[in-house]
This record gives structure tokens, sequence and C-alpha cells, in this order.
């Protein structure tokens, strides 16, 4: 059979000629192709083009001072972005502090000890694919966990509204008396009742100064000397109940506070952070390793002094990916947060705060069309801090990058 | 300049044909002629050009940036390196055959159809026969024809390679190069092909480059010794490898090299 | 006098075990953190299941909604005091919908940019168009949020009067281009995959580059390109600004774009915003619907990442 006659495809010209598909049509549809995929990709540019510069002409008319230095407010021309700023960066270092030594971690045991043992490896192996599911899980899915875990706490400490523990917190009553000087009676906890003024009870006066209570009668008069009038009261007068936190200032359930929002942002980034810093120890030639454990080193001390410093630039680069993400990220935190009108900083790990997606999100969801300016403002505020961090991350990794082998 | 001998007609000719990757020279003024319907060997050790002389043939290294050439290069009276020479149309005549078989991840049929696919609009029927013509062409018939439809990728490495010189001879080549066919292969695959290049040489002109002297001896009519990108010795191969006329010839053939 | 002997010599000896006892056991403790760090992300996986489906179980335990109701009605209407409807149909369907959208603009438009990039582009080509993409994917979705409402939005009502103030189409739009980058960059990789030597053979069959691409390569990265497409179709399911700014509060079970919908996620982010008390019907709701989206989502994911390990195990 190896001498079997042609086939009518190869030998019979007629049926050639009929079959043949032209090869001007063919290059024809190779070009035309071509011109598709230039149009297609060009396209896309042409979006983030478009984008930039719709946003540019919205925001930078409103994007001064005032702007950026100022709280927000109902009015739009004296409304800024301070607060939603402080508190972004409050976000991000929280999240990064937390997740950053926890990625880390996790991606060592996952790419430096790969167990031997049957059973071990498929433990492995379900972590490894937990964590790529992990990454596709919807963030709003993270901040409804965050809301249950870290905002409320499972309502063990109470109803998540009011702190059932606390720490770095002083109360104390204050009085306002007739001239016009504030005295204070510090109280234990929140649970005390209010201070009743008493003749020669301790108070302090505004600036910190231990003083006897002079209480005064309805008929009285009140005292000529100002020595005296700062420490007089009438006794019918009562006190307002003041919470000073100091910085470190903490309580169980977390409540709406920063704290809260970076752990479910760390929700959000730590797979991020692992897959990354995998990928950037994946990449030490293992050859270092050989040479380290070959010279006596345990495989802890091998991965500590030579295969981490080594991922360092990797590592990095994953870092500032996660920051970007946390930065913009606005999902978990609307259900953290909510939308609260938020005029200051935030002063410790578990004050009220808004970010600048939240406060993006809040502008640009009002009808009216100062408003949507303002978000425009915010978005480029808010990519100029993410281009601050793509440059960081490009000039990192040119600095860090040694040739390894 | 190498003539061959006279009844043979010249297939593919080289007239001071050279080649560049970017500055670097790795062909330098070849001149010669492959004879129609004869098995010509390359050979010579890494790097001589023999494959960069093998690709320029039906231009596989246009897509290779920086990769260019001149000199005169024509298959059966038609110019290869000319503007006006579709590639297309060029390597449906001129097929080639690479070092590691690999096939498409498509079923036995559809391999050896693909090419004839591309350029032919067949009925079924016709298609069928291309096919059945193809693969008892490359002697596999025998072995796949009750599983046309299951996966390529499910032969054993000499299969594969002769499912790849199937779908080669499937859309009617007049040229089969083949650069280094069998080095990825085991003994028995290897001898299945070069039995196949023995019987294919009565229907299409083959080149093929290799580092396996006694294949050269075993499949060639002639053979090219090449050495740093030039041929330096070009005749039938019973005189090369008998009776060289350079010594570096006969150094690399009796393995004296280097 | 053989206690002699062992003088400072053994003591030196003893106290070298000691140490090397503490490092011992110092490495173990270390080792035993790094092991917490990785089984943490296990854990906050056991915690999401837990939470949901807890609350979600305390969603059906009201009386106000049943098992049946939830998965046999189209009707969403939590927030109506007396006439509270939970039929997850609704939301399910403007989810897909805007989803739909999406993968009608960014599948082709991703698909043609990664063959582009991979089989047809100039290394300057690539060079500009990589960096684009990289940028349009690193842009917060509060900001495509914002580019649907006040730009697409309004370019879509010049089109046609009947579309709302707020519509799916913008929606969809806007998220199909944030999902764009994701199917270009991951089917870009599943091409590259596929060995260069299939495209040789092809070429040296005479097929056009054209041929090549499509006739060989795409087939050749399919299992790639469909995880590619999987795990963007499930950040588009659960993607919660843009449709929260765009595409309205009004669930209905519709396919007319340029009706205003509400997705899954959308109905989270209105419960977030309300001042709804931590307990009652409404607000479990919340939690059933997340545990919907999560079990969609992570089908998704699950499929994606089991194709893309086929795919990893042909080529590599």
């Amino acid at each position: 059979m190896k001498h079997a006659p042609k086939p009518a495809l190869l030998a019979d010209s007629a049926v050639i000629a009929k079959r043949t598909r032209s090869l001007a049509a063919r290059h024809r549809k190779d070009i035309f192709f071509r011109n598709v995929c230039r149009t297609v990709a060009s396209s896309s540019a042409l979006v983030l083009v478009l984008l930039l510069t719709a946003i540019l002409t919205q925001g930078l008319g409103s994007l001064n001072f005032q702007f950026l230095s100022g709280p927000p407010d109902p009015d739009p021309a004296i409304a800024g972005l301070w607060p939603a700023m402080m508190g972004s960066v409050w976000l991000v270092v929280l999240t990064l502090v937390i997740a950053l030594p926890l990625g880390v971690a996790a991606a060592i045991i996952l790419e430096e000890f790969q167990p031997r043992r049957v059973y071990l490896r498929r433990i492995h192996s379900f972590v490894q694919l937990n964590i790529t599911n992990l990454a596709g899980v919807p963030s709003v899915v993270f901040g409804i966990l965050g809301l249950t875990v870290f905002v409320s706490m499972f309502g063990i400490f109470g109803n998540g509204q009011e702190a059932g523990m606390e720490v770095g917190v002083t109360y104390f009553d204050q009085f306002y008396n007739e001239g016009d000087f504030i005295l204070e009676v510090p109280v234990a906890d929140q649970a005390q009742p209010v201070a009743e003024p008493v003749e020669g009870m301790t108070v302090f006066s505004y600036e910190g100064t231990a003083m006897a209570l002079h209480l005064l009668g309805d008929d009285e008069e009140w005292p000529a000397d100002p020595a005296l009038a700062k420490r007089s009261l009438r006794t019918w007068d009562a006190p307002g109940r003041i919470q000073e936190n100091s910085w470190w200032y903490f309580r169980l359930p977390f409540g709406r506070g920063v704290l809260a929002g970076a752990l479910t942002l760390m929700l959000v980034v730590l797979p991020i952070i692992i897959i990354a810093s995998q990928e950037a120890l994946r990449a030490v030639p293992s050859s270092l390793r050989q040479a380290a454990l070959g010279l006596g080193a345990t495989p802890l001390q091998t991965v500590r002094q030579i295969t981490l410093p080594a991922a360092v630039p990797g590592i990095l680069t994953g870092a500032i990916i996660a920051m970007s993400r946390a930065i913009g990220e606005a999902a978990p935190l609307l259900m953290i947060a909510g939308i609260v009108f938020i005029t200051h900083a935030p002063g410790n790990m578990m004050d009220d705060f808004t970010a600048m997606p939240l406060q993006i999100f809040n502008w640009a969801g009002r009808p009216q069309k100062e408003f949507h300016d303002l978000a425009a403002s915010g978005i480029i505020v808010l990519l100029t801090a993410l281009l601050i961090f793509n440059t960081v991350a490009v000039v990192l990794r040119q600095k860090l990058q040694k040739p390894l082998s | 300049m190498t003539t061959i001998p006279t009844p043979l007609k010249p297939a593919i000719r080289l007239r001071g044909f050279d080649a560049w990757y970017g500055d670097f020279q790795a062909l330098h003024s070849i001149d010669m002629d492959l004879p129609e319907n004869r098995v010509t060997a390359f050979i010579g050790p890494s790097g001589c050009g023999k494959s960069t002389l093998l690709r320029w043939i039906n231009r596989m290294n246009d897509a290779i940036p920086g990769a260019r050439s001149s000199g005169q290069l024509e298959i059966n009276g038609h110019d290869v390196l000319g503007p006006a020479t579709d590639v297309v149309e060029l390597r449906r005549r001129v097929g080639i055959v690479f070092q590691k078989p690999n096939p498409f991840p498509k079923s036995i049929y559809d391999n050896v159809a693909f090419g004839a696919r591309l350029h032919m609009k067949a009925t079924k029927a016709e298609m069928d026969e291309l096919v059945e013509w193809s693969l008892r062409k490359a002697a596999l018939w025998d072995e796949v024809k009750d599983r046309l439809r299951s996966s390529a990728l499910g032969l054993s490495g000499g299969q594969q390679q002769r499912l790849c010189i199937a779908r080669a001879i499937a859309v009617g080549p007049q040229v089969l190069l083949m650069d280094e066919p069998c080095s990825a292969l085991d003994p028995r695959s290897t001898a299945s092909i070069e039995e196949l290049m023995v019987e294919l040489r009565e229907s299409y002109t083959i080149a093929i480059v290799t580092h396996n002297m006694q294949q050269a001896a075993r499949v060639s009519d002639f053979t090219a010794y090449m050495f740093l990108g030039k041929v330096v010795e070009f005749g039938a191969t019973l005189d090369i490898f008998e009776n060289p006329d350079c010594q570096e010839t006969e150094d690399y053939i009796t393995g004296r090299f280097g | 006098m053989k206690r002699s002997s062992t003088g400072p010599a053994a003591r030196g000896a003893l106290k070298g075990a000691s140490s090397r006892h503490f490092r011992k056991w110092k490495e173990r403790g270390l080792f035993s953190l790094l092991n917490g760090a990785a089984l943490f992300s296990v854990f906050i996986t056991l915690a999401i299941v837990w939470v949901l489906g807890a609350e979600t179980l305390n969603f059906f335990a009201q009386d106000e909604v049943t098992v049946g109701e939830f998965f046999g009605t189209t009707q969403w209407n939590p927030l109506l005091g007396a006439e509270k409807h939970f039929g997850i149909w609704s939301l399910v369907c403007g989810t897909f919908l805007v989803a739909g959208v999406a993968l009608l603009v960014a599948v082709p438009l991703g698909l043609i940019t990664a063959v582009y990039l991979s089989e047809y582009a100039h290394p300057r080509v690539r060079a500009i168009l990589k960096p684009a993409l990289e940028i349009l994917a690193g842009i917060p979705t509060v900001v495509y949020g914002f580019f649907a409402l006040t730009l697409l939005t309004p370019a879509l009502k010049t089109l046609s009067e009947d579309f709302g103030s707020f519509n799916a189409l913008a929606a969809g739009i806007a998220v199909g281009i944030l999902i764009l980058p994701i199917i270009t960059s991951l089917s870009e990789d599943a091409l590259k995959a596929v060995p260069q030597s299939l495209r040789d053979s092809a070429l040296g069959l005479g097929a056009t580059r054209f041929d090549t691409s499509f006739k060989v390569v795409f087939p050749a990265a399919m299992s790639g390109i469909t995880s590619a497409v999987l795990l963007a179709s499930a950040r588009a399911i659960g993607e919660t600004m843009i449709v929260a700014l765009a595409a309205g509060s009004t669930p209905k079970v519709t396919a007319d774009v340029r009706d205003e919908i509400q997705t899954m996620t959308g109905f989270m982010v209105q419960m977030a915003l309300g001042d709804v008390s931590n307990y009652g019907v409404e607000y479990y709701s919340m939690y059933a619907v997340a545990a919907m989206l999560f079990v969609i989502t992570l089908g998704f994911t699950l499929v994606g990442a089991y194709m893309r390990r086929r795919f990893r195990e042909v080529y590599d």
C-alpha cells in the first residue's frame, strides 16, 4: 500500500483548483485581524486616557489647600478631605503592620517547608487551595465577616455599641460654674453615677490643679475673689460626663473603629501578600539554600539569613501592591464604618473613622454636581497616593535587586 | 562551487548565500545545489550554521528579530528570498519537521488534516482520503487507523514524529526539511524514521540536519560538511565518508574533531 | 577519681547540650508560629463559613421567611414593614445581568488584546500597553463607579431617553473595564505558556499568523483562558462599589439593561448604610445574601483554579 495513488487533493488538478482557498483572502483576514487587534488594544489605553482626563478636568478646580486640610462639610464650597486622608493613612499602616508578618510567615511555611509525608502534603495543598479561594472571595464578604467578628465580636461583650472592656480611657464629670470656670471630678468608670457636689470634696481645675470645692446655696452671693470663684459651685449645678481617650485607648469589642477596619482590610490583602511572597521566595535560586544547608545551617537559619533577605525586593513589591489595594478598597469599610460624618482625624485605634474611598463614594452618590467635583478631587488625591506607591515599588525593586547567581 | 553529477536535476540552488543574526554572520557565501528526489544530509559541529541554513530554505527565520540574508536561494527556479515570494505558499511547498515531536493537542486525524484545511476547502470524503494516504505514506496508518479521533498526545515519541511527517506531507510539499528529526527519539523509533526517509525520497527532495554520522551515512545520498558557517565539503555521501577531500572533514567524521 | 576526670570539659559539654536544647526549642517555637500563620488562612475561611452559616440559619428561623420563599420567589423587599418579601432571585438576576454585560464587554476585548500582546505585538507596543493595563487594574473600584455614574450614564442618556439615572448597562460596562485587565493578563499568561514549537509547526505548514493564533495557540490555551474568564466572572459577581453607585437599588427580574436593578452586593451596601438594628429579619437577610454570594463566587473560583491547574499540568 505504500505506493497507493496520490489523493485527489494532491494529484487531481481540477480538484485542487476547485478546493484551494484564496491566498489573498487568507492574507486579508490576517491583516484585518491585526488591525482589529490594534484598534482594540489602543482602545483600552484610550479608556485610561478618557478616565483620567474626565477626572482631572472635573476635579482640579476644587483641589486646593482648603480641600486638603479641611473637614467635610455640608457646604461643598468649604468641604475638605483631611479626616478621610488621615483615616486612610491609619488604615493602610495598621493593615500592613498586621498583614505583612502574617503573610510572610505563611509564605515561608508554604514555600520553604514543603512536607514529605503524604497526609501533611494533603494539608499543605489544601492550605494552598484555600489561599487561592480567599483571593477570590468578594471583599464585601470580608466586610460582613469583619462586622461580626471585629466590630461586635459576636456580641460577647455586650451589644457592640458600647465597650464591654476598655483600657487607656479616663472618665470625669465636668461642671461649668457661674464664673465661667470649669471644674472636673474624676470618676472610676463609666458605670459610676453622676457626681453630686459636696462641700470640701476634691475637684480639679481645667488646668489640673486639685482644689477643695466651695459649695454655695441658692441665695448666697457669688464670691468676688477669683481664687474662690474658681472652686465654687451652686448646690443644684449638674455635671456632664466626659470621656478622654489616650492614644493607646483599647476596647473590646473593637466597635466601628480604625482597628476593626484595618483588621478587615488585612483579611482582604492577606492572600495577596502570601501569594506575592511565595513567588518571591520561589524565585530565590535553590543553589543558595543548598549552600547554606551544606554549611550546617538549620532550615530556619537558612530562611532567616539567606532566603528571606534574597526575597525582600519581591516581598516589598507584594506589600506595596497590598497597600495599593488597601487604600482603594471601599466595600469592606462600608460594611464596617458605614457613611458617617467625621470631622477629625482618628486619635487612637478605636476612633471612628472615614477613609478616602468612603468619602469619594459619599460625595459621588449625592445628586449635586458640586459634590461630584469634590469626588473627582478626592479621586485625584487617591490616584496620586497610588502613583507614589507604585513609583516607590519600582525604585525599591531597582535598588534592591542584586544579581543572585 | 560544488556541482552535482549530471543526470540529477537540482531542486534547491544556493549562490553566494549569506545570513546574519543581528551583527553575527551565521552563514558565509554558500554555493550548492541540492538534487531533486535525493536526501541531502548536513553535518558539522554545533553552531556551524546547518540548522540556520535549513530554516532559511522555508524562511522560518523570518520571525526571528534581526535575522536577515543576502544572495540567491531558489527552489525549482522560484526565488525564495524576494519580496514577491509569499511565505505561506512557500511553506506549503517546503515542509519542515522539527527536532522534538510536537503534534498539536488535537486528534490524530485533525493533526494530519490541519495543514490541508488551511489551504483547501475539501469535502469529508476527500479529506478522509488525504489523511489515510498521508498516514500510510508516513508508515503510521496501521498503528492508528482505529483511533484517528483520539488525542495525538497519547502516541509514543516515534509515532508522534511520524505523525509530524504525515502532517507535513499532507499539504503536498515538494521539499521536506528535517531538523535533527531523531535526536529526541529512542533507537527503535529512529530506525523506523530512517526507513521512512529512504522511502520518501522517491517523492520528495529531502534535506536533513543531523549530529549522527551513522545516520547521515545510512540515509543520505549527498552530504555537506559545514564548519563556522561555511560549507567545507559537499558531495556524494559515499565519497565524503570514505574518501574526504579535506582533513577537517575526515577529522570530524572519524571523531577526532576538537 | 573518675569524678575529677569529668571536670570542666564535661560541664562545658553539658552546657553545650543545654544551649543546643534551647536552640531546638526555639526553632520549634518559631516553626509553630509560622505554621500558625499558614493555618490562620484556613481559620479565616472557617470563620466566613461559620458566621455566614449561623446567621443564615438565624434568618431562616425567623417567622417572616421560609426557605421556599427565599429560593422559590422573585420579589425582594425586606424593608417594607408588613409587606416584606424575600425572594433572592431578583437580586441574583440583577447580579448576573451586570456580570453578563461586563463579560460581554471584557471577554472579547480582553481576549483579543491578549492574543495581540502574545502573538502580534511588537515589543515596543507591549512596553506601552502592558503598563497601561496594569494601571487600569490598579484603579480603585470606587473610581470606576464614579466614572459609570457621572460619565457613562449621561452618555447613554443622550443615546436614548429610556436609560434610568441608575441602570444596569453603565454599571456593567464599568465592571467590564474593571475585569478587562484581569482577563487580558491571565489569558496572555496562558497563551505564552503554549510552546513556541507548536507555533513553528503551524507556520511551517503554511499557516498565517491568524491561522496560528486561532487554530493552534488559542485552542491549546483554552483551559487557561477558561480559567481566566471564570476568575474574572467571580470578580464581576462580587464587585460592589460600582453597582452601589451606578446600578440602583430596585431589585427586579429583568433582562432590560436600561432598567435600574439591584445586585446582591448592592443590597448589602444598602443595609450597611441604612440604620437597621442588629437583630430582626432584615439584618439577618444581609447574611443570607452574603452566603449566597459567597457560594456562587466560590464555585466560580474553584472551577477556575481547577482549570488553571489542569492547564499547567499539560505544559509544565
